[in-house]
């Protein structure tokens, strides 16, 4: 299971490095929804994969029964789910209001604030 | 527990609703701002002397003992970068006095100059990685809305590769806490580096010492990393320029010395390398780039990268003498160059343009803001007695004796080039005539400039006092240094005797 999350993220990471060096600035943020969700997936896959291992402690013990999910990780995910959603919508937001402003979806006509 | 430890970052956050609830009022706003930019740099004053008096001083949010809950840790390198925060925060509060119109401030400018500050504060003062994450994107969210405040076309273009650079840096450190939490199984700083002490598998520890540097390059604006820095910071407004100048790649700085001191020690002789080589790449890169440009803010942006190289220079050589270096430089950066910006809008003021070729005969007519460009001018290019001669001094002093000579060479050579830009500057803005065909352009005349002046000159007098009293200065980077070293002190400090 490991190996095949592991060829997942990569390929996420890909594809998401691929969509962000076109020109378009729609697929260069698509690139980044896959990117963040490619980062996501490897901080799950690192903690280890478990089945049916829910991380609860039984009454009256002092520690989980058994080889149990790490529950931490999972809180990560889920803090790094909720910016990378809200940095997002506001990338989505900005390309939208560049477009407005540039009148063209194209990065090589945003060049004038390069040297 | 020591509640001046988590109060600059809870001060920010305080006034950054505050002004929300005060949305409608300007002049509240603006007073508000001013007080909680005010207290936060008194508290991170005293902070700076707890610090100084106790030692590294640890909070344990919620009464989680580390390392399993999340922890704030005020060693002196973080309190020093905070009190400098509070510092440039307040400078840039009272020149948004005057310096910010309606238009940016009725979109909620000092919500997010607030929120910036907060995450700023709290990168600097944490002491769990995945925290460090959040208080980055706290940071980066509040400076992609300041950065794009006013909605002019170049704000939205540099806003886009500001944007992209900076989420993919994030991405990447994700990445990097992930794999790290794979192997040591904790996400507390002094954790991992007592961890890590013991790990056998070096090959993988440095290739996750790879992926912070990647990622902290970015954000810290080194080379080949730094492409985002001068597209976007010439676009916002000048007071939002010059916070970001000051503070935002500093963090990144910050963040480099942190884990390259604490965590990623195992390879010195390789991390530490590469790190010398991007080092020297950043500093020409940035100061070649620079001598390229006329435009004003572009020139200084330009020399942000260049002198983030210094820095980076002092991490690198890893000898007492260059930490301190380092330390000692950060401080002088800080103050020299949020100045430097704070000039340039006040010059667009009276003259309403950046363009060197446009302006001129500022002196003659200007001749207090004259002197008040020159003080930071020449301690960025480091002319005694000012700060900048003896941060360079320092780390230069360390290069010699650590005889890397070459890196030596090049901060010497980059010291001149830096003179020449500022000469550039000097001679086109303040010492030759303005060319006839501009002079006549409707400009916001100089109402209200002397509250900008106050700005401006107190952070002059500052450059000029970090120069003359660089002894307490150096003994502050000192200890600062000695503790960065001697990782033992850190992880102690968090995770009790053991």
């Amino acid at each position: 299971m490991e190996t095949l999350m592991a060829f997942t993220v990569g390929g996420l990471f890909a594809a998401a490095i691929y969509m962000m060096l076109r020109r378009s600035i729609v697929k260069l943020v698509i690139g980044l929804v896959l990117l963040s969700n490619a980062a996501n997936l490897l901080l799950f896959t690192q903690a280890g994969l478990l089945r049916g291992a829910p991380p609860l402690v039984p009454e009256g013990a002092m520690q989980p029964a058994g080889i149990v999910a790490d529950p931490l990780a999972q809180a990560l995910i889920l803090t790094a789910i909720v910016i990378g959603f809200g940095v997002l919508a506001f990338a989505v937001v900005l390309i939208h209001r560049a477009y407005e402003v540039v009148q063209a979806d194209d990065m090589d006509q945003m060049k004038d604030t390069d040297t | 527990m020591r509640l001046e430890v988590a109060l600059p970052v809870i001060i920010p956050l305080f006034f950054g609703a505050l002004t929300l609830i005060l949305w409608r009022w300007r002049l509240a706003q603006r007073i508000t701002t001013v007080i909680g930019t005010g207290l936060m740099l008194l508290s991170a004053l005293w902070l700076l002397s707890a610090t100084w008096q106790d030692g590294i001083l640890v909070m344990h949010m919620g009464n989680w003992h580390a390392p399993f809950g999340i922890v704030l840790v005020s060693d002196l390198l973080g309190a020093i970068m905070v009190v400098l925060a509070g510092i440039s925060g307040f400078a840039t509060a009272v020149y948004s006095l005057t310096a910010m119109t309606k238009r940016h401030e009725a979109f909620g400018y000092y919500p997010l100059l607030h929120l910036l500050l907060a995450g700023v504060n709290g990168a600097f003062l944490t002491g769990d990685i995945f925290n460090l994450y959040v208080w980055f994107e706290v940071m980066l969210v509040a400076s992609f809305a300041l950065l794009i405040l006013g909605g002019e076309r170049a704000q939205m273009e540099g806003a886009i590769k500001y944007v992209t650079l900076n989420l993919v840096s994030s991405a990447l450190f994700l990445s990097a806490i992930g794999l790290l939490y794979g192997l040591t199984g904790t996400l507390n700083m002094a954790d991992i580096a007592d961890k890590l002490s013991y790990a056998d598998n070096p090959g993988i520890i440095t290739v996750i010492a790879m992926l912070f540097l990647v990622s902290f390059g970015i954000k810290a604006g080194a080379f080949p990393f730094f492409f985002w820095l001068p597209a976007s910071y010439h676009t916002p407004q000048v007071a939002v320029s010059a916070l970001f100048a000051a503070l935002l790649t500093k963090v990144g700085v910050y963040a480099l010395f942190r884990v390259f001191t604490l965590i990623f020690t195992q390879d010195v002789d390789y991390t530490h390398e590469i790190l010398l080589w991007v080092a020297a790449a950043t500093m020409l890169t940035g100061v070649l780039g620079a001598a390229a440009q006329f435009e004003f803010r572009r020139i200084l942006s330009f020399h942000i990268i260049s002198q983030i190289g210094y820095m980076i220079m002092g991490l690198a050589l890893f000898t007492p003498l260059a930490i301190v270096g380092g330390v000692f430089y950060i401080m002088h950066h800080i103050i020299v160059k949020a100045n430097l910006f704070l000039v340039s809008g006040l010059v667009y003021r009276l003259k309403g343009t950046y363009e060197l070729k446009e302006l001129g005969g500022m002196y003659r007519s200007h001749p207090m803001l004259a002197i008040l460009f020159l003080i930071p001018a020449l301690s960025l290019a480091g002319i005694p007695p000012l700060s900048g001669f003896f941060a360079k001094f320092i780390l230069i002093r360390a290069g010699v004796e650590a005889e890397a000579w070459w890196i030596v060479g090049v901060a010497l050579l980059v010291g001149l080039l830096t003179l020449y830009s500022m000469i550039k500057i000097w001679a086109e803005v303040f010492w030759k005539a303005q060319p006839e065909e501009y002079a006549n352009r409707p400009v916001h005349g100089s109402a209200g400039s002397g509250v900008l002046y106050l700005t401006i000159g107190g952070m002059a007098a500052l450059t000029v006092f970090i120069g003359l009293g660089a002894e307490p200065i150096y003994q502050i980077a000192d200890a600062a240094a000695h503790q960065l070293l001697n990782p033992s002190l850190y992880i102690d400090a968090v995770l009790g005797e053991r």
